[in-house]
């Protein structure tokens, strides 16, 4: 965050003091955001009123949208789309789940197993992509169609049916879900650890972003391609290793699937690739690459939880909640355009 | 003219003779011969389709030439990429690729060579330093950034291309290869780049200035290249030539008072406008 580091004195120019603390604010991508966030949680702590005092279900269910929101949103600041996102954490909770009980291995081993070939179909995603010269748009939308099919014709070749086998009662299992699914209770709230997982990648998504080479790659090729190739910037590497972010996301939502019920359900997953976008989107990234924030998709996340909770808490059908969302995707972006346009005229 | 401390005769930085560059059965180019050396500015111009992009490139990694003899600091040069020609110490300032719009002028600064301090995992951005460097470096070639923060893209055409000339300097560039740095700008703005064009001239670099503006190139240039059709048109040193004749030269003569000719006789066609001369009413 280039406005909270301090200024060396002597770049401090006496003109800068035009540019005041609200203006430097309005440059940022995750302010249309931090608005909606303010709005949705005024609007659902008058509307119901337990919603308030359950943050902590409200936390849940951002998380589990966050943990992806995070790499899907670097990914599209690095100018490209995963249409996979979604069934590839299905993907991965299945391959743990059948490995550890087909070989009836320690579920860890299933673990390990599931990461490699996560990191694998993302890697492929990335090489595909790069190859080709196709758009990601169609590239990781034939990615997702393969993935939605053998999901769900490779659970039921190896177990009959769409449901994977139970692994609660296997070796490691308790362990594995108390890193992947485990609850932690402070006062009347019930925090689940996918919490803890989902800052965790918000602070290093945002460190990687802002503050190493990578990030400025990451800025690069998705704002300007060809400029970033003409200065010498691995245009190739950055865009595998977005995959592969996303990739780990996958995994660690798909672990905590599998960890928290002990059983997947194989056709799950479809669809849920758009929250993600959706998420990474109201929290500032532009579609067309170059910028965006890791903060905004988790802003963009936290909406997501409180519109999906808060429409339960109110009492409403759960129906609603789609076109709550609507509402805030369209009006998020606007208010990010609006936004974007007035910090760079306002200078 | 040039000469170093030993007092022998310098080798140029850039030396091209009777280079070629085929596309399948197309020839794009074919005996270009140019030489750049320290200190000065040598300038490539030809109309459209000329080969002025293919010449550039091959100084910047782009291409391989298919034939003749291209030397850097009078070893035989074969750049794989750009990022070679960067090792090499040329520098190539595309007109529209120059930088990344949305990202601040710091980080477009440095971009590709970014320095990092700490060691592993806390291995980052020195960005104190980017912005300190980024802010002088800019001063020193005369531009006075208020804020180094804003995206690159709210700065002029003309800005835009000095930040890359000066960061081209910064990182050691010894050749400098401008693609048409003034064709999108007004004249005011034109004369702001070819200013940091001299000044980096004045720093002792070598410098080619594409362009198909003959005013602009006479301006700065130190010898001139006419490129037309993929062949040589001519070779001149700045003494050897005036800028009328190099006018004529570029406009391909003898073309020039022929198109002034069917211009004054050829009807205005309906669709541009033809009405105007009563040609429809």
């Amino acid at each position: 965050m280039s406005s909270t580091t301090t200024q060396p004195d002597d770049t401090t120019d006496e003109r800068l003091l035009h540019r005041s603390l609200f203006s430097r604010l309005l440059g940022r991508p995750e302010l249309g955001s931090v608005i909606g966030a303010v709005a949705v949680l005024v609007f659902f702590g008058l509307a119901a009123d337990s919603f308030l005092r359950s943050m902590d279900t409200v936390l849940y269910a951002a998380s589990t949208i966050g943990i992806m929101a995070v790499p899907v949103a670097l990914l599209m600041i690095g100018g490209e789309f995963d249409l996979s996102a979604g069934v590839l954490v299905t993907a991965s909770a299945l391959v743990s789940s059948m490995f550890s009980y087909q070989m009836t291995a320690n579920v860890w081993v299933g673990v390990a197993v599931s990461l490699l070939v996560t990191l694998a179909i993302g890697f492929f995603n990335g090489y595909v992509l790069i190859r080709t010269g196709l758009p990601s748009f169609i590239v990781t939308l034939g990615t997702f169609l393969m993935l939605q099919g053998a999901n769900v014709g490779v659970t039921k070749a190896i177990d009959g049916t769409v449901t994977t086998k139970s692994i609660e009662d296997m070796e490691g299992f308790s362990s594995a879900r108390a890193v992947f699914a485990s609850t932690l209770s402070i006062g009347s709230w019930d925090l689940r650890v996918t919490i803890l997982w989902w800052i965790v990648l918000v602070a290093l998504a945002t460190w990687i972003l802002l503050r190493t080479r990578a990030g400025n790659w990451i800025f690069a090729v998705g704002g300007g391609g060809p400029a970033a190739r003409a200065v010498g910037v691995p245009v190739f590497r950055t865009k595998i290793g977005l995959y592969l972010g996303v990739a780990v996301g996958a995994w660690i939502s798909g672990q905590h699937l599998l960890f928290s019920f002990g059983v997947i359900q194989s056709g799950e997953g479809r669809g849920l690739e758009l929250h993600y976008i959706a998420a990474a989107v109201i929290g500032g990234c532009l579609l067309t690459g170059g910028y965006g924030s890791a903060i905004g998709a988790a802003i963009g996340a936290l909406i997501f939880g409180m519109t999906k909770q808060g429409i339960v808490y109110a009492q409403w059908d759960a129906d609603w909640f789609w076109f709550f969302l609507g509402a805030m995707l369209l009006l998020a972006t606007l208010l990010n355009a609006w936004v974007r346009k007035r910090a760079e005229a306002a200078k | 003219m040039k000469s170093d401390d030993t007092g022998a005769p310098s080798v140029p930085l850039v030396e091209m003779r009777d280079v070629s560059k085929y596309y399948g059965n197309i020839r794009a180019l074919e005996g270009v011969s140019l030489e750049v050396h320290a200190g000065e500015i040598t300038c490539v111009l030809g109309d459209n389709g000329a080969g002025k992009s293919t010449l550039i490139k091959i100084i910047a990694g782009l291409h391989r030439h298919d034939a003749g003899d291209f030397r850097i600091e009078g070893r035989p040069a074969k750049l794989a990429n750009p990022r070679d020609a960067l090792d090499r110490g040329i520098a190539t300032v595309y007109q529209d690729l120059a930088v990344v719009p949305l990202m601040p002028v710091w980080r477009n600064f440095f971009l590709g060579s970014e320095p990092t301090k700490g060691r592993g995992p806390l291995r980052r951005l020195d960005v104190e330093l980017m912005r300190r460097t980024t802010y002088s470096e800019l001063l020193r070639m005369g531009i006075d950034l208020r804020d180094v923060d804003q995206p690159i893209g709210t700065l002029s055409g003309g800005e835009r291309q000095c930040v890359a000339i000066a960061r081209a300097v910064y990182f050691g560039a010894k050749v400098l290869v401008l693609d048409e740095p003034t064709a999108a700008l007004g004249v005011k703005q034109s004369g702001v780049v070819l200013k940091y064009v001299a000044a980096a001239r004045d720093a002792g670099l070598g410098v080619v200035l594409i362009t198909h503006n003959p005013h602009h190139a006479y301006l700065v240039g130190d010898r001139f290249i006419l490129l037309k059709r993929g062949v040589m048109a001519g070779s001149h040193p700045k003494p050897e030539i005036t800028l009328d004749d190099l006018t004529r030269e570029m406009a391909g003569g003898g073309e020039l008072e022929q198109l002034s000719h069917e211009l004054e006789r050829a009807p205005v066609p309906d669709h541009l406008g033809g009405h105007e001369t009563g040609h429809s009413a």
